[in-house]
């Protein structure tokens, strides 16, 4: 093995929302996937967990909301680069 | 988000990470910081730029607008513990004002700092009296605070 750098492809997996305990193997009939884009955001509760494809310091990485827990977030979602506002 | 950027350093004085997620992907955003960003702010955007591609994340925080395939403008503070602490959330062709995130930040932090002892009145800046949360406090809080002050 060496340390050679992955080139870079088009596509960066990143795993998006992540659920706080993996599909755990219940009789529930709720697909978790489902329940997830169905999960609500509010004030005094945990912000849910998410993994996404970053630009960061010139390069490309993986980030994860959690890599931050002990850190105050400032997380601001927008239209799109380049808009005008 | 230039004028997120702008106030970089506002954030790192309050150890504050900020994160910003659009659907773009990671090659639009190193192009914006490229072309665009590093000529509206001294060495560009200084935090991590996250792509959202397919607005899944935006779809969990309730800030993806299906419609225009966007996430919308939404901000969230999200304490050390992993708890959202604050939510914004605007129509596109209204920008934010930073300098409120700010304020908020720095009274969520003074809250904290307190554990719960003390609690921020409306309009609250840093060097402002607190209020010292007590059952006393009930009825009087006239005499340690006034609206526009």
């Amino acid at each position: 093995m060496t340390d050679v750098k992955k080139p870079e492809g088009c596509v960066a997996a990143a795993a998006g929302p992540v659920s706080p305990k993996p599909a755990a193997a219940s009789s529930t009939s709720i697909d978790p996937a489902r329940e997830e884009t169905h999960m609500h955001v509010t004030v005094g509760k945990p912000a849910p967990d998410f993994e996404a494809a970053a630009f960061y310091q010139g390069g490309f990485k993986n980030i994860r909301l959690s890599d931050y827990l002990g850190k105050w977030v400032f997380l601001c979602f927008y239209p799109g680069d380049f808009t005008f506002v | 988000m230039s004028a997120v950027a702008g106030k970089a350093e506002e954030f790192k004085k309050l150890d504050v990470q900020v994160l910003s997620c659009s659907t773009d992907s990671r090659f639009v955003h190193k192009i914006w910081q490229e072309q665009e960003l590093s000529k509206m702010v001294d060495g560009g955007v200084p935090f991590p730029m996250l792509s959202d591609a397919g607005g899944k994340i935006g779809t969990v925080y309730g800030v993806y607008d299906e419609a225009g395939g966007v996430n919308v403008r939404g901000r969230f503070i999200i304490d050390p513990d992993g708890i959202i602490q604050a939510i914004e959330i605007l129509t596109p062709p209204v920008g934010r004002k930073v300098a409120e995130s700010i304020r908020q930040l720095q009274a969520f932090q003074h809250v904290r700092a307190t554990k719960g002892a003390e609690v921020c009145p409306a309009g609250w800046e840093p060097g402002k009296p607190t209020l010292k949360v007590h059952p006393d406090l009930a009825g009087r809080v006239w005499e340690i605070w006034k609206p526009d002050e």
